[in-house]
C-alpha cells in the first residue's frame, strides 16, 4: 500500500501572542496546535472543520510550510519538510497550492489576473516566458469557467464570486498534487458558493487533485469531502469517513457542532433544545 | 461581504473599462509647479530684469497696477532697485532644486528602510524603530540650523539637512503601509508558490506601496521648499547673492510699510508652491489607486 | 407575486411603495417600489443575497443613507408617523425613542476606547432622559436578563476585554434597553461560531417575545430565518420578491428565485440533493422582471401619464 501524500506526526505549533507588545527581546507565544497526528491519502478530499480558536487555519497553513511547526514531523510524498528552509521548499510549491478566504486580498491588485496566475509558472519553469505563461494562465481561466479575456484584467474588475475563480485557477495552473482551500467559500453567497464548491469537486476528478478543505460550515462540507477532521483547540476530536462521521458523530462535541446548524426547514423545538 | 451585483449564475460579463478623468485638483496643482518648473529653468530668457542688478534710482517701485510704477517692472522693485519678478523666477531655482535633490534623497533613504523593516521585522525592526524614535525627538528646524552651521553654509548644506532629518518621516509611514502590505493574502501566496522574501518584497509589496511614498514624496517637497525658505531667511541657506525666497521674504520685513510687495510676492510664490506639491501628491495618489472605482 | 398577506393595519413598522437611487442617477433605482410591514410582536425575515437591498432598507429606517443615495418615493412609517415628512429632528428623535438596531459585527459596533457602561448608560439618559443611576441599574437589569453572569464586571469592561458571543450579547441588552418598538437585526450571527449563533439566536428569540417589540430580522441565511421568523419577504434587486410565512415560503415558494436559493442551501442531512446552483435562466429572468417593472414604474411617473390620470 503507498504511503499517504501528507503524513503527520505530533504536530505542536506555537504562534506569537499578538496581544502583548514587548520593547526588546522575544514575543512570548501561544500553543495553537497541541499534538496533532493526521494522515491524507492521495485523490481524497480531506475537510477540516472547526470554530474559531481550533487552529484549523494553523494547521492548514503549517501543511503548506508558511509556518514552521515546533515539534513533530509532517512527511510530504515521502520527503520531510519539516523544518526545511525556502530554497529547500521551493521545488516542492509547484505540488503545493492554496486557495484563499478573501479573494480580494488573495490577489495583488496592481497585478493582471495573466500574471498573477502565470508568474509561478515562470518561476517553476513551466512556461519558458510570459507568453507562453499567458496561454497557460488563458487554459486555467478556461478550467475554471471564466473568459480567456480577464487574463487582461485587474482584480477590482471582476466579482467576488469571479475572484475566487482565478484564485482557484492559480491554484491549479502548475498542476499541483495537493491544493488546501481555507474557507474558499465563506464569503460568497449561496449561489456563488454552490457554483465554487461544484466547479471543485469537479476539478478534484478531471485533475485528480489532493484537497484539504477547511470550513467552518459542517453542511458545506457533507457534500465535497470523503473524510472530516473535527478539530478544537489545537486538538483533533474525529477523523472519520463524512457518512459515518455524520450519521454517528462519535464526540459529543461534533454532535453539538451538528445541533448547532439550522437547516433551511421549519422546526419549532430547534432553538430550545440544546 | 463579497459583491453579487453581478451574480456568478450570469454569463461572466466584462466590465467596460473606465478611463478616469484627470481631476481638477491634478490640473490646478500641476499646472501650476509646471509653471515654476519652466520659470526656473528657462530663468534667463524668461526674467525681465538681471536679478542682482541694482540700481538705486528704482528702488521701492510699487507693482503695475499702482500709480507710480515704472513699466517693465511688473511686481515692482525692492529697496535695492532689484527687480521683484525676476529674484521670484530666479528664487524658484533655488527652491526647486532643493525640493527635487533632498525630497528625493531623503524618500530613497527612507522607504528603503521602511520596506526593510516592515518587512523582514525582526531585529532589523527594532533597530530601525529604535533610531527613528530617537531621531524624531530632534526639533527638526533646530537640528537643521546647527546641521548647517556647523558644516557650513551653501547649497548642499541644505540638502544634506533635510535629508538627514526628514527621511524618517518616509520611514515610518513606508513601515506602516508596508505592515498592512505584509498581512494580505497575495503575500502569502507569494510565499506558497515559492518565491524568496526579496522577490517578494520587491516585485509583490513595493508596488503596493507606491502609491503612498509618491503621495509623500510630492508633500516632502513642499515641505523642503519650506525648510530652505526658513534656512534663507535667517540666513543660513546659500553662500551666495542668488535670491531665495526666503531671504527675499527677510528683506521685505524690514521695508513692509513702504513696500509691501516686496514681502508677499515672494510669500505668495512659496505658499502657492508648497500647497501645489502637498496637492499634487494627493491627487497623484488618488489616481494610481487601482481600487478606486 | 409578492402576495400582501400582512395588512397594514396593526402593522408598527409600515414601509410602503419604497424607491431609493442615486442621485446622480434617479432612473437608477436601489429599492424597487418595496413594501414590508412589521407588526408589534411580529418577528419578519428579510432576506436576500449581498447586493439585493436589505442592508438599504435598514439605512433609510434609520436615515443613515449614505449622500449619494436619496429616496425617491414612497414613505416609512413608525408607529403610523411618516419619517421622511418629518422634519430632520423630529425624525432623528422619532427613531431613537422607537427604534433599535442590533448590527452585524460586535467588534465594529462598540467603541474601544470606551468602558461598557458608558455605551449603554448613553442611550438611556439621553433618550429617556434618565439619571445616571437610575440608567445604571436598567443597564444592569437588562445584562441578567442577555444571561451574563457577572453584569458589574462587564459593566466596567472595555470591548476588547470580551469574547465575540459576550459583546453581542451587550448590544442585544443595548438595543433592548429604551424599551424600543421596532428593532432591526442586521445579521446579528454572522460573525459568529455556529454554536454561538444558536445561543444568540434563542436569546434574540426570548427577548423579544418578553418585550413584545416588533421584529425586522436581516439575513442571508435560510436556515437562520427558518428557525427564527415567523414571516418572511424576499428580495432580489432591490425589488421584493415574495412575501409570505416561513411554512409557505419552504413548502411552496411563489417565485423561482427562492426556490433556486433554497435548492443552493447546503444541507447535511441531504448531501446528494442540496448544492444545486441558482439557474442562470432563472437570474436572467428575475432580472427580466425587474427592467419591466423599472420601465412600467417610468412610465407612470412620466408627466403624460400623470396628466391623464
Amino acid at each position: 500500500m503507498s504511503e499517504a501524500l501528507f503524513k503527520v506526526e505530533n504536530l505542536h505549533v506555537s504562534l506569537p501572542d499578538p496581544n502583548s507588545k514587548v520593547l526588546f527581546g522575544a514575543t512570548p507565544m501561544i500553543d495553537i496546535l497541541k499534538g496533532i497526528d493526521l494522515e491524507i491519502e492521495e485523490g481524497t478530499v480531506v475537510g477540516l472543520v472547526g470554530e474559531s480558536g481550533s487552529g484549523k487555519s494553523t494547521l492548514g497553513r503549517t501543511l503548506v510550510r508558511l509556518i514552521e511547526p515546533v515539534r513533530g514531523s509532517i512527511r510530504f510524498a515521502g520527503k520531510d519538510i519539516t523544518h526545511l528552509d525556502e530554497d529547500a521548499m521551493r521545488p516542492l510549491r509547484r505540488d503545493l497550492q492554496m486557495i484563499f478566504q478573501d479573494p480580494l486580498s488573495a490577489l495583488n491588485p496592481r497585478q493582471t489576473i495573466g500574471t498573477i496566475i502565470g508568474r509561478p509558472l515562470i518561476l517553476h519553469k513551466l512556461a519558458a516566458d510570459r507568453r507562453a505563461a499567458r496561454k497557460q494562465a488563458e487554459e486555467a481561466l478556461d478550467l475554471v469557467g471564466l473568459p480567456t479575456a480577464f487574463a487582461g484584467r485587474y482584480p477590482h474588475e471582476l466579482s467576488g464570486g469571479q475572484r475566487q475563480r482565478v484564485g482557484i485557477a492559480r491554484a491549479i495552473a502548475t498542476h499541483p498534487r495537493f491544493v488546501l482551500a481555507d474557507e474558499v467559500v465563506s464569503g460568497l453567497d449561496v449561489s456563488s458558493q454552490a457554483q465554487i464548491l461544484t466547479l471543485l469537486a469537479r476539478l478534484k476528478t478531471e485533475l485528480k487533485l489532493t484537497i484539504v478543505f477547511i470550513s467552518h460550515d459542517l453542511s458545506v462540507v457533507r457534500r465535497l469531502c470523503d473524510r472530516v477532521v473535527v478539530l478544537r483547540r489545537g486538538e483533533v476530536l474525529e477523523n472519520r469517513p463524512t457518512g459515518p462521521l455524520f450519521d454517528n458523530p462519535e464526540h459529543p462535541y461534533t454532535a453539538e457542532l451538528k445541533a448547532a446548524i439550522p437547516l433551511p426547514e421549519v422546526d419549532e423545538g430547534w432553538l430550545d433544545a440544546s | 461581504m463579497v459583491d453579487a451585483a453581478t451574480p456568478a449564475t450570469a454569463p461572466p460579463t466584462i466590465r467596460p473599462r473606465r478611463r478616469r478623468p484627470l481631476s481638477w485638483r491634478l490640473i490646478l496643482s500641476g499646472s501650476w509647479l509646471l509653471i515654476v518648473l519652466l520659470a526656473a529653468i528657462f530663468a534667463p530668457f524668461v526674467a525681465p530684469h538681471d536679478p542682482l542688478a541694482q540700481d538705486l534710482l528704482l528702488e521701492k517701485l510699487p507693482p503695475f497696477w499702482v500709480a507710480g510704477s515704472e513699466p517693465g517692472y511688473w511686481l515692482g522693485t525692492d529697496g535695492l532697485g532689484r527687480d521683484v519678478l525676476s529674484r521670484i523666477i530666479y528664487g524658484a531655482r533655488i527652491a526647486l532644486t532643493v525640493a527635487f535633490v533632498a525630497a528625493t534623497a531623503a524618500c530613497i533613504i527612507g522607504s528603503t528602510l521602511g520596506l526593510i523593516a516592515g518587512y523582514y521585522r525582526g531585529w532589523i525592526d527594532q533597530i530601525v524603530s529604535r533610531i527613528v524614535d530617537i531621531w524624531m525627538a530632534f526639533p527638526p528646524v533646530l537640528f537643521s540650523i546647527l546641521l548647517v552651521a556647523v558644516i557650513g553654509t551653501g547649497l548642499h548644506s541644505v540638502i544634506l539637512a533635510i535629508t538627514v532629518i526628514d527621511w524618517i518621516r518616509f520611514c515610518r509611514v513606508v513601515r506602516a503601509e508596508t505592515l498592512v502590505q505584509r498581512r494580505m493574502d497575495y503575500v502569502d501566496s507569494a510565499r506558497v508558490a515559492g518565491f524568496s522574501q526579496l522577490t517578494i518584497l520587491i516585485r509583490e509589496v513595493f508596488p503596493n506601496t507606491l502609491p503612498t511614498i509618491i503621495a509623500l514624496l510630492s508633500l516632502e517637497m513642499g515641505i523642503a521648499v519650506i525648510v530652505e525658505a526658513i534656512l534663507s531667511f535667517v540666513n543660513l541657506s546659500i553662500s551666495t547673492d542668488d535670491p531665495t525666497w526666503g531671504g527675499m521674504i527677510a528683506e521685505g520685513r524690514t521695508v513692509i510699510h513702504f513696500a509691501w510687495w516686496v514681502l508677499v510676492f515672494p510669500l505668495i510664490a512659496l505658499f502657492l508652491t508648497v500647497l501645489a506639491f502637498g496637492q499634487f501628491g494627493e491627487g497623484l495618489k488618488d489616481r494610481f489607486d487601482p481600487v478606486l472605482q | 407575486m409578492s402576495a400582501d398577506t400582512a395588512g397594514t393595519t396593526g402593522a408598527y413598522l409600515d414601509i410602503d411603495d419604497l424607491s431609493i437611487a442615486l442621485r446622480a442617477d434617479p432612473g437608477h433605482r436601489l429599492l424597487r417600489s418595496v413594501g414590508l410591514h412589521v407588526k408589534p410582536g411580529e418577528v419578519r425575515g428579510l432576506v436576500g443575497e449581498s447586493g439585493a437591498g436589505k442592508t438599504m432598507i435598514g439605512k433609510t429606517i434609520f436615515d443613515i443613507l449614505p449622500r449619494a443615495v436619496a429616496v425617491v418615493e414612497g414613505s416609512v412609517r413608525l408607529g403610523g408617523e411618516d419619517l421622511l415628512a418629518l422634519p430632520e429632528g423630529k425624525r432623528r428623535k422619532l427613531i431613537a425613542r422607537t427604534s433599535a438596531l442590533i448590527p452585524q459585527d460586535p467588534l465594529t459596533a462598540l467603541n474601544p476606547v470606551r468602558r461598557i457602561e458608558s455605551q449603554i448608560t448613553d442611550r438611556l439618559t439621553a433618550i429617556l432622559g434618565q439619571s445616571k443611576k437610575a440608567a445604571r441599574d436598567r443597564a444592569l437589569t437588562l445584562l441578567e436578563e442577555v444571561h451574563i453572569n457577572d453584569p458589574e464586571r462587564v459593566l466596567a469592561s472595555y470591548p476588547h476585554q470580551l469574547s465575540g458571543g459576550m459583546r453581542q450579547r451587550v448590544l442585544i441588552a443595548a438595543a433592548f434597553a429604551a424599551e424600543p418598538k421596532l428593532i432591526v437585526a442586521d445579521e446579528p450571527t454572522t460573525a459568529l461560531d455556529v454554536t454561538v449563533q444558536k445561543q444568540i439566536l434563542r436569546l434574540i428569540a426570548e427577548m423579544q417575545r418578553r418585550h413584545g417589540t416588533a421584529l425586522l430580522f436581516v439575513t442571508h441565511d435560510l436556515g437562520v430565518v427558518a428557525k427564527i421568523c415567523q414571516n418572511v419577504t424576499v428580495l432580489f434587486g432591490g425589488k421584493v420578491v415574495e412575501d409570505t410565512d416561513v411554512k409557505g415560503l419552504f413548502a411552496h415558494p411563489a417565485h423561482p428565485y427562492t426556490a433556486a436559493l433554497i435548492g443552493a442551501t447546503p444541507r447535511y442531512d441531504r448531501p446528494e440533493e442540496s448544492l444545486l446552483p441558482v439557474p442562470a435562466s432563472v437570474i436572467e429572468d428575475t432580472h427580466r422582471e425587474i427592467a419591466a417593472a423599472d420601465a412600467a414604474w417610468i412610465v407612470a411617473r412620466s408627466p403624460h401619464t400623470k396628466g391623464a390620470a
